[in-house]
């Protein structure tokens, strides 16, 4: 493979970017992965390139110009021409053929299949926000999470893009560049991370009114972290240990939430989705429910699953730290944080609201 | 069509011209006055003019988004524009640049310039050149006024389905964007099947195709793609209007629709635009370039061949936009090829230049200053357009603010600096005054400081991770600072093309009288007074090689053409290769007809939006209109 030597381009970039007090946390230009830092040194060497192009391009100029200062003078014809067919056109042919040759290898590997041994990850873009749903071998599902995506680090990450709506882009610069979620589609992409990180993306093609805070992150952590936490993920939500969390859950069931949220273990469409379909059922009555599953067949509207929204940092799809405030702040009033947003603002009792929060993020 | 009277006579002098007769002439080609009148004409200076000063204003407006979308963007999470407001903003920018500005008056350019430079008195159908401009005045200006009644269209430019379906922008505004677009490319069409049978057909005696001056070929090459180019994107919008008004299904997925058909149609229209933008302006700089340098170009077969290259390449290079999109990559791996190979005759264009300019007494007026922006500009927006045709780096940088700074680079680099040296160059052509070159100098530096202080660090921006079409961004992501800058830039920027305006505006009556040729150019418009008479030419010249005006000054006469008549509109037809007479054509005189047509035609398509019917309505009163304009009229036979 070509520009492989991971190694050294990250070490390469690390100095850049120390260059600049702030961590590039959604960066092309801090690749952390194999795919990143080969399409980093294409860039780096394409720079060089530029340069060198820009400024010569710039000194013929000027020496043509500054050849007139004392009297006028004339290229001859054979001159002029030479001029033409050597800068115009021989050069051009032949740092383009480089050019080309180069990033159409490179193009290759970032293009070839993803190797054996990769995790898969589906992740199915929506308005705004992004589904991600972790494979098995069999591609049988896992677990279900939303906006925050953990991968190994070392090991390859298969990803399976699809759109539920509109056209999206899964973009993670340190990771690799980005590919459109297209609807009717199914497009791939793989990225083997080299580093432990927590990496930005953002959703890179234009879906609509919330397009600019459609964002996420991707924890790359060490395979048997990694491990861990997808086997977290797979089990269903835990029970309230607390009256508030009871209450929360209550209200998270009563308000209307679970017409659209799913939380494994509590509301029902989950049990049908979930890993295991013959899991326990549900603790609460379920008969509560009617009238959310109504108004949930009526205008369906998908939403992130919560099953284990207290493990996640953010929430929004990136657009606030995950804390009590914003937690509560986003509750009462999305429409305020993210204009146009599909999630209705919720009214509660203050109590009610606490209770709900403190549910919320009792789910790790 | 009769056979001709032609004469090739001795020198002007010889035979003075009565002045009763050239009375005749200036009677015989008068547009007529008034308020009604205005709507007659069809001359196409007139026609010319109204494009480029209403493709201006458009610009202006189009930039003043601009300024308040930086506004917003200048600090994170700013509230100045809630996101829909910004996604109207950035839709409205991107079309009104693209439909209402640049292509209009690249268009307004060639219909005015055109005919004078090859020596005639009018164009080849001068009502349907009419027809054209008022087609684009509703459409631009409906299009435009959408912003102001909140029904404008927020989903992009570009327009991407399923986003722009009915299922996920209901609203009205996508149905203003589908039935203007294609409407409004009604008058791209119209421009150019007039600007090349004008250029094929009219051209002075003895002005071969070898002969024709560089920005004529420029407006041909432009005027074929524009054939080319714009049925697929009416085809594509109006497959997306019978999407949304009739519900069908050409882009609706779960109806066995396909969104990348959308991107193919769009971008197969979208890539050679950008060049019909840009051939024109390499068309302006070898023009301008000839006169400050006073000499011909270096390399004419060469830059021909290169004009053309570039129009036909250009047609190939549609799927770079499409590089993440999925699809195979030894297909894209072609589209790389091609977007690379474009840079050879961009490359054979600025060496010939260079060889032009190298050890040339230059004179540095500001339309020169602006050409030799063009050159740092143009190159810096090749190069960062090499890169993007890497599908690696693409697939890092597409959709950012790096592909934002390129084609601001490209366009505004490539085509708007030579349009703005253009329009300092022919503005006393055009009016009879110079513009002031110290408001000049001053408006190009702002503008070339602007431009880099504006776009550069854009180029930073979408490495470091910042997507475009973004109303916002989180503090977090650190982009707040270099964005604040940017935000700086642009107002430096406008700041410049304001200077400009200013200019153009205030050297209407305070500039300097300019005299029929200021700069000692050598094509044919600097051979009759500024403005032009309504005639454009006493008596059409015969050209005898490359720069006419020089070689006549040398041998101190000019071949004229006489025996034209001076009671109806007579024009010259030659041969389409050696420029032959061929015949005398008439040409139609002023009529209020093209303007009724415009308006039965926009009331049929403005009408779809809110129903079917209308197209009926519009088509029926279309009918009336097309009889009336094709009415006989009787004196022409009997003469």
């Amino acid at each position: 493979m070509l520009f492989r030597d991971t190694g050294t381009i990250i070490a390469l970039s690390g100095l850049a970017s120390t260059a600049q007090a702030q961590e590039k946390l959604q960066s092309a230009l801090a690749p952390a992965s194999d795919q990143a830092s080969g399409i980093a040194v294409l860039w780096w060497a394409m720079l060089i390139g530029a340069i060198i192009i820009f400024a010569a391009v710039m000194v013929v100029l000027g020496t043509g110009l500054w050849r007139a200062r004392r009297k006028e003078t004339r290229l001859s014809g054979i001159a002029s021409r030479n001029l033409v067919l050597t800068a115009g056109v021989a050069i051009p042919l032949l740092v383009l053929i480089f050019l080309v040759g180069g990033s159409l290898f490179l193009g290759k590997d970032l293009s070839a299949k993803a190797p054996d041994n990769a995790q898969t990850i589906e992740v199915i873009g929506w308005r705004w926000w992004w589904e991600i749903r972790y494979l098995d071998e069999n591609d049988q599902l896992i677990a279900t999470t939303a906006n925050e995506m953990h991968v190994p680090v070392d090991r390859p990450v298969r990803l399976v893009l699809k759109s539920g709506d509109v056209i999206h882009s899964f973009w993670v610069p340190n990771l690799h560049g980005k590919t459109d979620l297209m609807p009717g589609k199914v497009n791939s992409s793989w990225f083997t991370a080299k580093r432990e990180g927590v990496f930005y993306g953002q959703c890179a093609e234009f879906c609509g009114t919330q397009h600019a805070l459609m964002g996420f992150r991707v924890m790359a952590q060490p395979e048997p972290a990694f491990a861990a936490w997808l086997a977290r993920q797979a089990e269903n939500a835990r029970a309230p240990t607390t009256e508030e969390q009871a209450l929360g859950r209550e209200v998270f069931v009563d308000v209307g939430c679970a017409a659209c949220h799913d939380i494994r273990g509590v509301t029902p469409r989950a049990m049908t989705t979930g890993r295991d379909p013959k899991a326990p059922p549900l603790i609460h009555d379920l008969r509560a429910m009617g009238k959310a599953e109504l108004a949930r067949q009526d205008s369906p509207i998908p939403a992130p699953d919560l099953t284990h929204f207290g493990s996640r940092t953010t929430l929004a799809a990136g657009a606030r730290p995950a804390t009590k405030g914003h937690i509560g702040g986003w509750l009462t009033d999305p429409q305020g944080i993210k204009p146009g947003a599909l999630m209705p603002p919720t009214m509660l009792e203050p109590q009610e609201l606490h209770a709900l929060v403190a549910y919320l993020q009792s789910l790790e | 069509m009769k056979k001709t009277r032609i004469r090739s006579d001795g020198p002007i002098s010889a035979r003075p011209d009565t002045e009763e007769a050239t009375a005749t002439l200036d009677r015989t080609w008068l547009s007529p006055p008034g308020f009604i009148g205005w709507f007659t004409h069809v001359n196409h200076r007139q026609i010319g003019y109204r494009f480029i000063v209403t493709s201006l204003i458009f610009f202006a407006l189009a930039g003043v988004l601009a300024l308040i979308m930086r506004l917003q963007l200048m600090s994170p999470e700013n509230s100045l524009l809630g996101p829909e407001l910004f996604n109207q903003f950035f839709t409205m920018h991107g079309t009104t640049m693209m439909f209402l500005f640049a292509v209009p008056i690249m268009e307004g350019m060639g219909i005015y310039l055109v005919p004078l430079m090859i020596g005639t008195r009018d164009m080849a159908f001068p009502r349907l050149n009419a027809f054209g401009y008022y087609v684009y005045l509703t459409a631009g200006v409906v299009l435009f006024a959408s912003l102001f009644i909140g029904m404008a269209p927020a989903s992009g430019w570009f327009a991407y389905v399923p986003l722009s379906g009915k299922a996920f922008s209901p609203e009205v505004g996508m149905d203003v964007w589908t039935t203007l677009i294609t409407f409004i490319e009604i008058s791209a069409l119209t421009a150019a099947v007039e600007l090349v049978a004008t250029i094929f057909k009219q051209r002075a005696p003895g002005m071969s195709l070898d002969r024709m001056p560089l920005f004529v070929w420029a407006i041909l090459v432009m005027s074929f793609m524009i054939i080319f180019a714009m049925p697929p994107v009416m085809t594509a919008s109006v497959l997306l209007m019978l999407d949304r008004t009739l519900d069908m299904q050409f882009f609706v997925v779960a109806g066995g629709g396909e969104p990348l058909l959308w991107q193919h149609l769009f971008w197969f229209f979208g890539h050679p635009e950008v060049y019909i933008i840009l051939v024109p302006a390499l068309g302006m700089i070898s023009m301008i370039i000839t006169t400050f340098t006073r000499r011909p170009i270096f390399g004419y077969t060469a830059m021909v061949l290169s004009l053309v290259a570039i129009g036909f390449v250009s047609f190939g290079l549609w799927v770079h936009h499409m590089f993440t999109t999925g699809l195979p990559h030894l297909g894209l791996s072609f589209f790389t090829a091609a977007s690379a190979m474009i840079t050879i005759p961009s490359g054979v264009q600025i060496f010939c230049w260079i060889a032009t300019l190298w050890g040339a007494r230059i004179r540095f007026a500001t339309p020169m200053l602006f050409i030799l922006g063009f050159f740092a500009i143009f190159v810096i927006g090749g190069l960062t357009g090499v890169m993007v045709a890497s599908i690696p780096f693409d697939m890092q940088v597409h959709d950012t603010y790096f592909v934002v700074a390129h084609f601001h680079y490209v366009l505004i680099g490539g085509a708007v600096l030579p349009l703005f040296g253009a329009i300092y160059y022919w503005y006393p052509k055009v009016t009879g005054q110079m513009m002031s070159e110290r408001l000049g100098r001053w408006s190009f530096g702002l503008i070339f400081a602007g431009l880099n202080l504006t776009f550069f660090p854009m180029h930073q921006l979408g490495l470091e991770g910042m997507p475009r079409r973004v109303y916002t961004y989180l503090e977090v992501m650190g982009w707040g600072s270099l964005n604040l800058f940017i935000t700086g830039g642009a107002f430096i920027l406008a700041a410049g093309f304001a200077l400009s305006f200013w200019n153009m505006f205030i050297s209407r009556t305070r500039g300097i009288t300019a005299g029929p040729n200021p700069w000692q150019a050598d094509s044919l418009e600097w051979a009759t007074a500024s403005p032009p008479a309504n005639y454009n030419f006493r008596h059409i010249p015969v050209v005898r090689s490359r720069t006419p005006i020089w070689d006549d000054e040398e041998a101190d006469e000019r071949q004229l053409v006489t025996g034209l008549s001076n009671e109806r509109r007579e024009i010259l037809l030659t041969t389409v290769l050696d420029a032959e007479p061929q015949g005398v054509l008439i040409l139609p005189s002023p009529t209020i007809w093209p303007f009724l047509l415009a308006i039965a035609v926009a009331l049929g398509f403005i009408g779809i939006i809110f129903s079917p019917w209308w197209f009926v309505v519009g088509f029926f009163l279309s009918f009336f209109m097309i009889v009336g304009w094709l009415w006989p009229r009787r004196p022409w036979q009997e003469e």
